[in-house]
């Protein structure tokens, strides 16, 4: 019977778990920086328009954020299929605009009031006229730098 | 019987290769940046004294709510917006003291008479698309672009880049501060020569 006694030192040795931390660090600390954080979740159809004369919206502090568009399926039996503004993450009309973009540039540090940009995020389907109101509303509360955010490329895309 | 145990493999390199990953990750992942045409709307309350320009001075887009665009009263493709807002800026037709020594247009006297007096004026429906609103805003950049480049390369041929590229390299944070300086008075340069001078008219209703 001694055949089969168990022996003790016979067994394959426990591989070193000692750089498991390492590894997960590793993934912890690229995911952190590969993804692009969203602090808006669009509830909005958000195509951009293709452009190919534009220039980079850098430094993402001094940018403010206004998107448009139609509402995506499930907000369209609660909003309708009529293209809206989209704030932070509420649907808003043209006349929250301005008290909004006061209240975004009160938040910032105050050597960047007078340099902010406001991004309109705006859906390619959209008519102008909507975007003329905000642009209005944009003028009336004295935030005169904007950018229309585009998807870089060709502007034949844009049919 | 007399099987030997594995030895124990050697994890204290571990941590090394990790974290040679780790870097190696971060010097080539670029977080994404948004691009777009920057605009600057006019102030609110000016002065309601509108100075009094030449017919010939400006230049008329209009996209009506058909997004059909129309160029000085006459129906265009976009393809051709372009090189007609090249050829409108760079005209030069102006005499005098109104001259424009370094346009290569026409000089048709019935254009513009130079690029610090022409005027693209771009008007809207409030019935236009969007998309095809930014498109005709790009090609009215690429217009200005064009003209830019061309001088660009034209007064500083040692720089090996045309106005775009400068205007790029400008813009980037990672860009030497003595490096910007120099670009930046060679930017204003070219500004000066052909001024964006694009006005947006308030849409009209649609009736």
């Amino acid at each position: 019977m001694s055949k089969f006694k168990k022996k003790g030192s016979g067994e394959i040795p426990k591989i070193s778990t000692a750089s498991l931390p390492d590894i997960v660090f590793m993934l912890l600390f690229f995911f952190m920086v590969a993804t692009v954080l969203r602090d808006n979740t669009l509830m909005i159809k958000n195509t951009l328009p293709a452009a190919d004369q534009v220039q980079k919206l850098d430094k993402k502090d001094r940018v403010i954020y206004i998107y448009a568009g139609k509402p995506s399926a499930r907000y369209q039996d609660k909003y309708g299929n009529q293209p809206r503004i989209q704030l932070n993450d509420k649907f808003a009309t043209v006349s929250d605009v301005g008290a909004y973009v006061l209240a975004e540039r009160a938040s910032k540090r105050e050597e960047l009031q007078n340099v902010l940009t406001t991004a309109l995020k705006v859906d390619g389907e959209t008519k102008m006229g909507l975007i003329s109101d905000i642009k209005q509303e944009l003028r009336k509360v004295n935030a005169l730098k904007i950018n229309y955010t585009t998807r870089i490329g060709d502007y034949t895309q844009n049919n | 019987m007399g099987r030997r145990s594995a030895p124990e493999v050697n994890a204290g390199s571990m941590a090394d290769i990790a974290f040679l990953l780790l870097i190696f990750f971060l010097v080539t992942t670029t977080i994404e940046t948004d691009s777009g045409i920057n605009r600057k709307l006019p102030p609110m309350d000016e002065i309601i004294d509108p100075p009094i320009i030449k017919e010939r001075n400006i230049f008329t887009v209009v996209v009506n709510k058909n997004n059909q665009i129309l160029v000085e009263e006459k129906l265009m493709d976009l393809r051709n917006i372009r090189s007609e807002a090249v050829a409108f800026l760079d005209n030069g037709g102006g005499l005098a003291d109104e001259a424009c020594d370094y346009c290569q247009g026409s000089r048709n006297r019935s254009s513009s008479d130079n690029p610090d007096k022409a005027i693209i004026s771009l008007k809207n429906d409030r019935e236009t698309d969007y998309k095809v609103y930014i498109s005709v805003q790009n090609e009215l950049v690429a217009a200005y672009n064009e003209l830019r480049n061309r001088e660009f390369i034209r007064l500083y041929p040692s720089e090996n880049m045309d106005y775009v590229q400068a205007d790029k390299k400008y813009t980037d944070p990672r860009t030497d501060k003595k490096v910007k300086e120099k670009l930046k008075e060679k930017l204003g340069v070219i500004k000066l020569m052909y001024p964006m001078k694009l006005s947006e008219a308030e849409p009209n209703k649609t009736s």
